[in-house]
């Protein structure tokens, strides 16, 4: 099957890959890029484990080919945090409210998440309900999440490498 | 003063961080997808469509030739030879009832939608997807048996003709003249027949396994998305012919199991012999139609129940008859649940004599398997019941449950099953929950709300008592070894297999609370069978109990040989030293003593220096039985919206007062609780494997199957009582308790509030569309 020559950044490194057409943007992220903290919680859109930043939007990585993302900046979970293992804001506030159990579905929520906080820093509960309702987590019955998502939204932000202000032109840090 | 006293309370009972959440949070998790080994190949299934046929013709030749797949196999390839898959509990003459001869890939007839036909085995995911497409099956369609009703008097068409019926079991009722003497003699007598739809686990994580078999070693090497590896390895060892210590399974981080990944799965076992077949590493991770149509079911139930009462809300008696959907192949030996449901129906009450009858059918759909609580349905017909037998004695259900509620003054109680129930609170969690609730300002605010506004407003409770730890055969069973490196640091080796439980954290809790280290300086491992000793996996609410009690003691132990030993290099006597942050000092005097290091170097590279009989090494392996049953015991009450135009229900607040005895972890234990309680909200109201006439699965993916989202769960709240149970740290099981008492709390509540308008319902889920045909109906 024919291959196609992408250009993508990654968590801030450039790659060059080629790919088949119909290899979906989740499959190459996980397996090209060997960035396997990107999971696939139902492959058809529903459940969102698969979400990553694309030039600063949240998408499902299963529904896009990577054909598609030729170009794109692109945010996985790997992505998130320091270097040295320091956990961003978000996946602070995760831990510290129990928002994760089985971390299956986590890094979909960490994504979402931290996008939501940049779009709107400042979320009411419904709000913050409403913007998680696109991810599904079937072991905490959403309590330590929508209090993670709380917790994060009244971190402090400058030492934070999630919480750089508004959000650049490529939405991106 | 016990070694064990002085740190009580310092790591156990404490709400630690959980050691598992860095590596989960930064995407550094190790999930089964993310085994990648060299040469790999990737298994997709073809699987039938339809639910009940003949297989007359497979043609693979196309998919064989297709450039990048590597093998074709089909059940003549496969099936001989393979050894038995049955749960290991289950070997020799213990085989469960119902058991229906499950082959590896369906060889003449396929009895589901989903029934795996063949495996194609390719270079990709996507090319071993192509070449399912090319395999082509032809089929003798047959009239499959989808009413697990007309299952039972189905004669001609069945889904196991060799077995002659249906009936997968049957349990008939011994005459009791003295339980139709109650009947008949009884102030009331309420009969309803209720139903408890089909729904089922949803790990977020499918299922899926990498199988590779190394011939020069001669060794089989599964990594596995499982709650229980100890298991899987023997079954791996049966189904190959690999010798047991020759198969290693290791389950890494699990995303979710809910029972799923207790026992090892068919599609599992047949990814494990296609490697061991072609040679090859193997990897299958399940997709999310496979996991909604050939995992496994849950909760397809009907049960009548008919209650005696006096005149007084006095429970004397009941009779039980059961109907159980298994499906065509229960998971696991699974299916059979009657006996259990019967067994604990009584619960929580005075309730004089049971009666029940009970059936268990085969039907052409996914076979049923454990889902938190598979017994569950006694919780959900007794509390639903409750609610039906006040409304038709005008009592309020409080009160009808306060009346029969067993006492704490009255225990040990032996129920009318003769099940003894004993260190539990049910009736102090049923007044600490409708107190946070505020049960009686709600019924005034109800009132208020429906006679001015014709808001319908309800409230519901769920009270139960919980069988935790179960402890037969190899499940009351676990062995921990603690061990002391020479640096001091510790590592534990357990036979679990954590899936969200947080094991690693908690254990460690148990470790540093009772060897006296610092909790940084323990790690767990688990889910490995090369690592850990033999144990029974994680599930059936048994890690705090079991596997906590053998941690608790084989700390225990190691603690007596590192006193012994620095008291030897302090020349001071045992009972007067203590053990904290990892040195052991003379108590009153802190600067008298020595590190855990220093013990652990002597006890490891200088025996010289040990005192006379003591053994090299600082570690010890400990096994631990547990009692029969564990009880724990907990009640739900919430209060919901009932949309009178929409049909819609909206749950405003939800209470959980539980009693779980010693917590080692109280958020986690809170984390659990709200898990099963959204599984439960979602069992109630949205989520509903729906099958046509024909067989054919509606519900395949994430926007027919609703699982609940942040939108639908709301805020919960907790109470805490805690008693200890006689178990060595004072715990009880927990881990299913939250989907138990909520599917009754939530049906309860809207049935409460549609009660209003004199409106009924009897059957789950209650879709919008239920709702509005019971209002309609008034």
């Amino acid at each position: 099957m024919t291959e196609h020559a992408i250009c993508v950044v990654v968590n801030g490194e450039q790659r060059r890959l080629r790919v088949e057409a119909r290899r979906t943007l989740a499959d190459v992220i996980r397996e090209d890029c060997a960035l396997t903290g990107t999971h696939l919680g139902c492959e058809h859109g529903v459940c969102g484990a698969c979400t990553v930043i694309v030039d600063g939007e949240a998408v499902r990585s299963c529904l896009m080919f990577a054909v598609q993302a030729d170009g794109a900046d692109i945010v996985t979970v790997e992505g998130l945090g320091g270097p040295d293992g320091t956990l961003s804001s978000v996946q602070d506030a995760f831990r510290e409210e129990h928002g994760l159990q089985c971390g299956f579905c986590t890094p979909g929520f960490v994504v979402t998440v931290t996008q939501l906080l940049r779009e709107n820093p400042d979320p009411t509960d419904d709000e913050i309900r409403e913007g998680i309702s696109g991810n599904l987590c079937r072991c905490t019955g959403y309590q330590g999440i929508v209090r993670a998502v709380r917790r994060a939204s009244e971190a402090p932000g400058p030492d934070r490498p999630d919480r750089p202000g508004p959000p650049g032109p490529e939405g991106t840090r | 003063m016990t070694a064990t006293e002085h740190t009580a309370g310092r790591f156990v009972g404490q709400s630690i961080k959980r050691r598992e959440d860095p590596r989960l949070l930064t995407g550094a998790g190790s999930y089964v997808d993310d085994v990648v080994l060299p040469g790999m190949l990737h298994a997709s299934f073809v699987r039938s469509d339809l639910a009940r046929a003949r297989i007359t013709r497979i043609d693979v030749e196309a998919a064989r030739a297709l450039p990048g797949v590597h093998a074709v196999l089909i059940a003549a390839d496969l099936n001989p030879g393979a050894g038995s898959r049955q749960p290991s509990m289950f070997q020799g003459d213990a085989v469960p009832s119902p058991c229906a001869p499950v082959p590896l890939l369906a060889d003449a007839d396929v009895r589901f939608v989903g029934d795996p036909v063949a495996i194609v085995i390719a270079q990709s995911r996507y090319l071993a997807e192509d070449g399912c497409e090319l395999v082509e099956v032809e089929y003798d369609e047959l009239p499959p048996i989808i009413d697990a009703e007309l299952a039972i008097t189905e004669t001609e068409h069945l889904v196991h003709p060799e077995l002659g019926s249906n009936v997968a079991m049957s349990v008939p009722t011994p005459a009791d003249p003295t339980l139709d003497e109650i009947f008949a003699s009884a102030a009331h007598v309420v009969r309803e027949t209720l139903v408890q739809h089909r729904h089922t686990n949803v790990p977020m994580e499918t299922r899926g396994v990498v199988a590779g078999y190394e011939p020069a070693s001669g060794e089989l090497e599964v990594s596995l998305s499982t709650q229980n590896p100890h298991e899987a390895r023997q079954v791996c060892s049966r189904l190959t012919g690999v010798p047991e210590h020759r198969v290693r399974v290791v389950g890494a981080d699990v995303g979710g199991g809910f029972g799923q990944k207790f026992f090892l799965g068919r599609d599992e076992q047949i990814v494990v012999a296609a490697a061991v077949k072609i040679g090859r590493v193997l990897k299958w991770i399940e997709d999310r139609r496979e996991n909604l149509i050939a995992s496994n079911h849950a909760r397809a139930d009907r049960i009548t129940v008919e209650m005696a009462v006096d005149a007084e809300g006095h429970l004397l008696a009941a009779r039980l008859d059961h109907l159980e959907d298994c499906g065509a192949y229960p998971v696991g030996g699974t299916g059979g649940v009657g006996p259990f449901v019967a067994m604990l129906f009584p619960g929580p009450y005075r309730l004089g004599r049971l009666g029940f009858v009970s059936t268990a059918v085969w039907t052409n759909t996914c076979g049923r398997g454990a889902y938190r609580g598979p017994w569950m349905l006694e919780t959900v017909a007794r509390e639903e019941m409750l609610d039906l037998v006040a409304r038709a004695i005008g009592m309020d259900p409080l009160e009808l449950r306060r009346r029969n509620v067993i006492r704490a003054d009255e225990l040990p109680f032996t129920t009318a099953m003769g099940m003894e129930l004993d260190h539990i609170t049910p009736a102090e969690t049923l007044e600490q929950a409708v107190e946070i609730i505020g049960y009686d300002a709600f019924r005034a605010e109800q009132r208020v709300a429906f006679e001015q506004r014709g808001t319908l407003l309800g409230i519901g409770i769920g009270l139960y008592v919980e069988p935790t730890s179960m402890g037969s055969g190899s499940l009351g069973v676990e062995t921990a070894t603690v061990r002391v490196q020479p640096s001091g640091t510790v590592t534990v080796m357990l036979g679990t297999g954590s899936h969200g439980q947080g094991v690693e954290t908690t254990m460690a809790q148990v470790v540093a609370e009772h060897l006296g280290v610092a909790i940084d300086d323990v790690v767990v491992v688990q889910g490995d069978t090369a690592s850990s000793p033999f144990g029974g996996g994680t599930g059936g609410s048994r890690t705090a109990v079991v596997a906590g009690g053998a941690t608790r003691e084989a700390s225990i132990e190691v603690r007596h040989k590192a006193v012994e030993i620095a008291a030897h290099l302090l020349e001071a006597a045992p009972e007067d030293l203590e053990v904290e942050d990892g040195r052991v000092f003379v108590r009153g005097t802190p600067t008298r003593g020595v590190e855990m290091s220093e013990i652990a170097r002597v006890a490891y590279n200088s025996p010289a220096e040990l005192p006379e009989g003591v053994a090299p090494s600082l570690e010890a392996t400990v096994s631990y039985q547990a009692p029969p049953i564990t009880w724990s015991n907990a009640c739900h009450a919430c209060t919901v919206e009932v949309d009178p135009d929409t049909g819609l229900v909206k749950v405003l607040r939800y209470v959980v007062s539980e009693d779980c005895g010693v917590m080692i972890n109280p958020m986690i234990v809170e984390g659990q609780i709200a898990g099963g309680v959204a599984q439960g909200i979602g069992g109630v109201l949205y989520e509903h494997l729906v099958y046509d006439e024909y067989g054919t699965p509606l519900t395949t993916t994430f926007l027919d199957y609703l699982v609940p989202t942040a939108t639908e769960v709301p805020v919960i709240e907790y109470g805490h009582v805690e008693t200890r149970s006689p178990t060595p740290g004072g715990h009880k099981g927990m881990g299913e308790g939250g989907a138990i008492g909520s599917p009754p709390a939530v049906f309860n509540a809207v049935a409460d509030a549609l009660a209003l308008r004199g409106a009924k319902v009897t059957a789950q889920p209650l879709t919008p569309t239920r709702i509005l045909d019971a209002l309609d109906a008034t």
